[in-house]
C-alpha cells in the first residue's frame, strides 16, 4: 500500500523579519492535508535549496515581503537546477508588483500570490499543478 | 522516476538518498531494493533518541548535539551526522506542520550533516512507522550517527527506547512536581536526562526532583552537570524488554541549548553510553531485540492484509452490524471473523 502526501518546503530568503503571512499559509497547507516543512527566516537561496533536497519536496513556497523578489527568486531557482531540483515547483508568495510578476513566471515559478489571496486557492493551485500519479 | 541506484547512496549522492527515504516512507513497491541493497551494510551507527515534551527544547539541542559531534577534537575523522526530526501528523486534515529545522540553521552548509523531517502519519508512540526503515537506509548510507528528535512526547510515547541505542529524555524547568518526576513511562527509558534551559532559576529544583526519583530507582548517586556517571552494580533492574541493564546508572545534565553551555559534556556522555553498550554486550543484545521486533511487526502487518485481502465484505458488515447492535462481542465478532 502506497500512500504519498504532497510536501511542501515555506521559507523565507532575505532579510525582511515579517512571517505572518508564511506561517498562515503553512497552516492553511497542513489543514488542507499536506506535509509542510517551516524554515523559518533569513534563507539564503542555497540554504532553501539544500532543505529542499533532503526534505525531498514537491513543492517551494517563497514568502518575500522586502521588494528583492527579482534577484532573489531567480537565485532559488538557480539553487535548485544545481540540485537537479527542476521538477520542483516555485510558488512565490508576498509584496510583489503586478509588473514583476511575467518575469518571474518567465524564470519558471508556478505561480505569484499577492496579499488577500485566499488560501485555498493556493492549496487547490497546489493540488492541480502536483499529479500523484508520476510519483 | 523510481530507479534509484543504492551504489550512489552509499557513495554519498544526497539527492538519491533523500528520493529513496521518500519511497520508504510511501511504502512504494521500489523501496523494497533500495532496503534489500542497504541492509546488510546497516548496524554500526549510533542510534540516539531525544525525547521530551513539547517545547522543551529537543530540536535546538539536537542542532547543538550535531554540531558538537562533528567538531569534537579527539576524532580523526569528523563522524557523519543524520537526523530523523518526527512531527505530529494532523488526525484531522492529515497533514502536518514539520518545525524541526527552524532551530537547526547552524547546520546549513555542512555536508556531513543530513537532516530529515517526517510526519508520524497516524503512529502514536512518539515516531512513525517508516522511522526504523529510514534508519536502516540511513545507517546502509553511511552514518555514523543518527539522532532522531521524536514528537512531544508526554508520558507513555516509548517506542525511540525500542529503537535507540541510547535515550536522551529531555526535560526543562516549571513542568510540573514531583510526582511527575516518579510516574512510570518517559523518564523510566531514559539513559541520560537532560536538564534543558538551566539559566532559569528552577532548573536546578528540577534536576533535584529527577536525582531523588534516580535514586530511586538505583540507589544512591550524585547530581552531575558535568557528564559524570556513576557505575554501579545493581542487576535486577529492568530495561525496557527485560533485558538485564547492569552497570549504567542514568546522569542528569543541566545544559541551555540556546548558547551551547553544556553540550560538550553531554555529547561526550552520549559516546560512553556507546562504549559501555558495547563493551558489556548489550549493543547486540539490542540489536537482536529490535530486528525481531521489527519481523513480528511485519509479520502482524503481513498477516492482516492477507486476511482483508481474503475476508467476504458483506459478511464483515453483517458482523460489525451485530456489534454495533450490541448482540455479539468485538471479541466474539472478531473471532467469527478469522
Amino acid at each position: 500500500m502506497t500512500e504519498k502526501k504532497i510536501r511542501v518546503l515555506i521559507a523565507k530568503p532575505g532579510l525582511d523579519g515579517h512571517d505572518r503571512g508564511a506561517k498562515v499559509i503553512a497552516r492553511a497547507l497542513r489543514d488542507a492535508g499536506m506535509e509542510v516543512i517551516y524554515t523559518g527566516l533569513r534563507q539564503t537561496p542555497e540554504m532553501i535549496a539544500e532543505a529542499a533536497l533532503q526534505e525531498d519536496v514537491d513543492v517551494v513556497g517563497l514568502s518575500i515581503l522586502s521588494g528583492a523578489h527579482t534577484v532573489l527568486v531567480p537565485a532559488v531557482v538557480k539553487k535548485l537546477h544545481e540540485n537537479q531540483l527542476s521538477d520542483v515547483k516555485v510558488f512565490v508568495g508576498g509584496i510583489i508588483p503586478k509588473e514583476d510578476i511575467p518575469e518571474l513566471l518567465e524564470q519558471g515559478v508556478y505561480a505569484v500570490y499577492g496579499p488577500g489571496t485566499d488560501t485555498q486557492k493556493v492549496a487547490e493551485d497546489i493540488f492541480q499543478a502536483f499529479n500523484p500519479a508520476e510519483a | 522516476m523510481t530507479q534509484i541506484d543504492p551504489l550512489a547512496i552509499r557513495q554519498g549522492d544526497r539527492r538519491a538518498l533523500s528520493r529513496a527515504l521518500t519511497l520508504v516512507e510511501n511504502n512504494h513497491p521500489g523501496s523494497r531494493e533500495i532496503q534489500a541493497a542497504l541492509f546488510p551494510h546497516s548496524g554500526k551507527a549510533h542510534l540516539i533518541g531525544i525525547t521530551g515534551a513539547p517545547g522543551t527544547g529537543k530540536s535546538t539541542l539536537v542542532n547543538q548535539l550535531a554540531k558538537a559531534f562533528r567538531q569534537q577534537e579527539d576524532q580523526k575523522i569528523a563522524p557523519k551526522v543524520a537526523i530523523i526530526a518526527v512531527d505530529p501528523t494532523s488526525p484531522f486534515s492529515g497533514g502536518a506542520l514539520l518545525g524541526d529545522r527552524i532551530r537547526m540553521h547552524d547546520l546549513a552548509g555542512d555536508k556531513g550533516i543530513f537532516i530529515r523531517s517526517m510526519a508520524s502519519r497516524g503512529a502514536l508512540g512518539g515516531l512513525a512507522h517508516s522511522t526504523a526503515a529510514f534508519v536502516t537506509v540511513l545507517d546502509g548510507a553511511g552514518f555514523d550517527l543518527i539522532l532522531i528528535e521524536t514528537v512531544g512526547a508526554g508520558q507513555a510515547e516509548v517506542d525511540i527506547a525500542r529503537l535507540a541505542h541510547t535515550v536522551v529524555v529531555v526535560e526543562a524547568p516549571g513542568l510540573g512536581d514531583d510526582i511527575q518526576a516518579i510516574k512510570a513511562g518517559i523518564l523510566e527509558i531514559a539513559d541520560i536526562l537532560v536538564v534543558n534551559k538551566s539559566d532559569r532559576p528552577e532548573a536546578e529544583n528540577t534536576a533535584r526532583a529527577l536525582q531523588a526519583m534516580l535514586d530511586m530507582a538505583h540507589g544512591g548517586g550524585s547530581l552531575s552537570s558535568a557528564g559524570k556517571h556513576m557505575l554501579r552494580g545493581n542487576a535486577g533492574t529492568k530495561t525496557i524488554d527485560n533485558q538485564p541493564e547492569h552497570h549504567w546508572k542514568p546522569s542528569i545534565h543541566l545544559v541551555t541549548a540556546t548558547n551551547g553551555d553544556g553540550i560538550n559534556q553531554l555529547a561526550a556522555d552520549i559516546k560512553r553510553h556507546r562504549i559501555y553498550l558495547q563493551e558489556t554486550g548489550l549493543w547486540q543484545v539490542k540489536e537482536e531485540n529490535r530486528l525481531r521486533r521489527d519481523l513480528d511487526a511485519l509479520i502482524k502487518d503481513m498477516l492482516l492484509l492477507q486476511w482483508q485481502q481474503k475476508i467476504d465484505k458483506a459478511w464483515f458488515d453483517a458482523v460489525l452490524s451485530d456489534v454495533i447492535a450490541r448482540k455479539r462481542t468485538p471479541i466474539e465478532a472478531a473471532e467469527a471473523l478469522i
